[in-house]
């Protein structure tokens, strides 16, 4: 019968300043000396943590009243437009959100210097952020129009509601064709002129905890330099695909959807990005908290960037047109070495993620946990996993008949290969 | 030949119209890059110059004969490591390896004396941390 510890005498240790937390870079070498059974006596907590681009993020916020009152329509920060659809003066501002005087990519490749992502770095950094709306006025709501300067302290409630963070593994992204592509992967060079990769393979929450067995609904975790919570499983969450013999998924897999009060985060974990040709995003940094419940947990947090394999996926039509092109796989210590070879031919690789964050926040997180800042939590329901039978839906090709006209702004723009 | 220089000018010089002397007189080509001009103040101008080589020191030697500095001009590359999320994307762009990444701690450094000025990391940083720095004095 194997050594099993609880979610409750783990936390008694984290209270009394007893646990044993180690980063999941310094589990690796700690069970090598030791070994997996004394290890997981030993070993209450490990930390994780990732710090890359992260499109599908943004906040809530909810402004407070103007006087008279305003049910807004349509509302900007610095200019870049916020969701309304929902109550009088609640909005949602998403990372890739761009203002509309942006030129995108008319002059390609654009630059796409400031976004939603940059809104809320802004917002959280405490500076200024000019505020209007637009509305068409009620009864209740008489307000038309409001302009003014607010900053983070001034609102009611500001919330980061992330529906897709953390992806368990990530595409390698390549370009076989002859022009250089300007991607969400950054910039890719024609011929396999580089390779670029995204995650922080050995740190990476969900490749340590492969079968979601801690990782679920309600887990406590580092976000955005404050602290957050697990709400959902991410968008195109998929855990059913190829893995290798240890758990790992070897293609994008599982995502977690995040939740956390924006006043308490920190620009330097939540940064604005703007990638060439593409558009604006933000980095988010996660940092998950792994309980070594038992030995087969452990087991699964000493993995090493060599037994973390992704596939190679060519940007130039094997993505875009969903072509079927087998590059073959890539493991995170070749891609972290500089180079690797495809097709015979020596490729160097692109980064997007930023490992010695990722690093930093493992080590952050591992501190707030043996000072008995930061308790570990049990998920109050588990992600779907493995097992799952979930279908990787496509938006399915039909012909609404013509006639109603539901958006004015369709029609003659349809892509036609 | 062609060349980028950088122009300094005192209050009396900028009343001058030295582009239409060098455009008309000495038959260069000029491309103005970058101009801070006030009529009775201090300025500077930044200009790629291209023309014959007699007609190019002529006007350099006219310039001069005006009591108007002119300097060769040096772009260097700025790495703003505040703004530096430390991905490492411009270490694999770089050519000469004046932004590396230390493979055991995966951090960029920026040794300026290997930068070439090619440009190629400037619009592969995501937070936009590498800059294209003309050097200009300031106003003499």
């Amino acid at each position: 019968m194997s050594y099993q510890k609880s979610y409750e005498e783990i936390n008694e240790k984290i209270r009394k300043g007893e646990a044993v937390v180690v980063t999941a870079e310094e589990v690796i070498d700690i069970v090598e000396e030791k070994g997996y059974t004394q290890a997981a006596r030993e070993i209450d907590v490990v930390t994780t943590g990732t710090f890359g681009p992260m499109c599908s993020s943004g906040a809530f916020i909810n402004f407070g009243h103007s006087n008279p009152r305003i049910k807004m329509k349509k509302v900007w920060l610095n200019g870049v437009e916020a969701y309304t659809g929902i109550a009088a003066v609640d909005v949602y501002i998403g990372a890739g959100q761009l203002p509309e005087s942006d030129p995108e990519n008319k002059v390609y490749p654009g630059r796409f210097t400031y976004g939603g992502g940059h809104v809320i770095q802004d917002l959280v950094a405490r500076k200024e952020i000019r505020l209007e709306a637009i509305a068409y006025g009620t009864d209740c709501y008489p307000n038309r129009t409001l302009e003014t300067i607010i900053t983070l302290d001034d609102v009611n409630e500001a919330f980061m509601f992330n529906p897709r963070n953390a992806y368990q593994n990530y595409n390698c992204a390549v370009n076989l064709g002859d022009r250089p592509l300007y991607t969400y992967m950054g910039i890719l060079r024609p011929k396999l002129g580089n390779a670029a990769y995204s995650t922080s393979g050995q740190l990476s929450p969900l490749l340590n905890d492969p079968h979601y067995k801690t990782i679920g609904i309600g887990t406590r975790i580092f976000l955005g330099g404050g602290i957050g919570y697990v709400a959902w499983n991410g968008t195109q969450h998929h855990p059913n695909v190829l893995r290798g013999e240890n758990g790992v998924p070897q293609t994008p897999a599982g995502t977690l959807s995040v939740i956390g009060d924006l006043k308490q985060m920190d620009p330097n974990w939540l940064v604005g990005l703007s990638y060439a040709g593409y558009g604006a995003t933000m980095a988010i940094g996660i940092g998950i908290p792994i309980p070594i419940l038992d030995e087969e947990i452990l087991h699964y947090t000493a993995v090493k960037d060599e037994d973390i394999y992704c596939p190679i996926v060519d940007f130039f039509e094997g993505y875009p047109y969903k072509k079927d092109i087998d590059l073959g796989f890539a493991n995170f210590k070749e891609l972290k070495s500089g180079k690797i070879t495809i097709n015979g031919k020596q490729v160097v690789t692109t980064p997007q993620s930023s490992y010695p964050r990722a690093r930093k926040i493992a080590a952050t997180l591992k501190e707030w946990i043996k000072a008995g800042k930061f308790e570990i939590s049990q998920p109050v329901q588990m992600l779907p996993g493995a097992d799952s039978n979930i279908d990787f839906k496509s938006i399915p090709d039909r012909h609404p008949a013509n006639g109603v006209i539901f958006n004015s702004r369709m029609g003659g723009n349809k892509y036609e290969k | 030949m062609k060349n980028r220089i950088v122009l300094y000018f005192s209050a009396a010089q900028s009343e001058q119209p030295i582009i239409y002397q060098l455009v008309k007189e000495y038959d260069l080509v000029v491309n103005i890059l970058k101009a801070n001009i006030n009529p009775q103040k201090e300025g500077l101008m930044v200009m790629e110059l291209t023309g014959e080589k007699d007609n190019y020191d002529s006007g350099i030697e006219y310039l001069s004969s005006l009591g108007i500095a002119c300097e060769p001009l040096s772009e260097t590359v700025m790495w703003n490591e505040a703004l530096c999320i430390q991905c490492g994307a411009c270490t694999s762009f770089c050519p000469t390896e004046a932004l590396a990444m230390d493979r055991e701690t995966m951090e960029v450094s920026f040794d300026n004396s290997k930068c070439v000025v090619c440009g190629m990391c400037l619009e592969c940083c995501p937070t936009r941390a590498i800059i294209l720095h003309f050097d200009i004095k300031e106003a003499v």
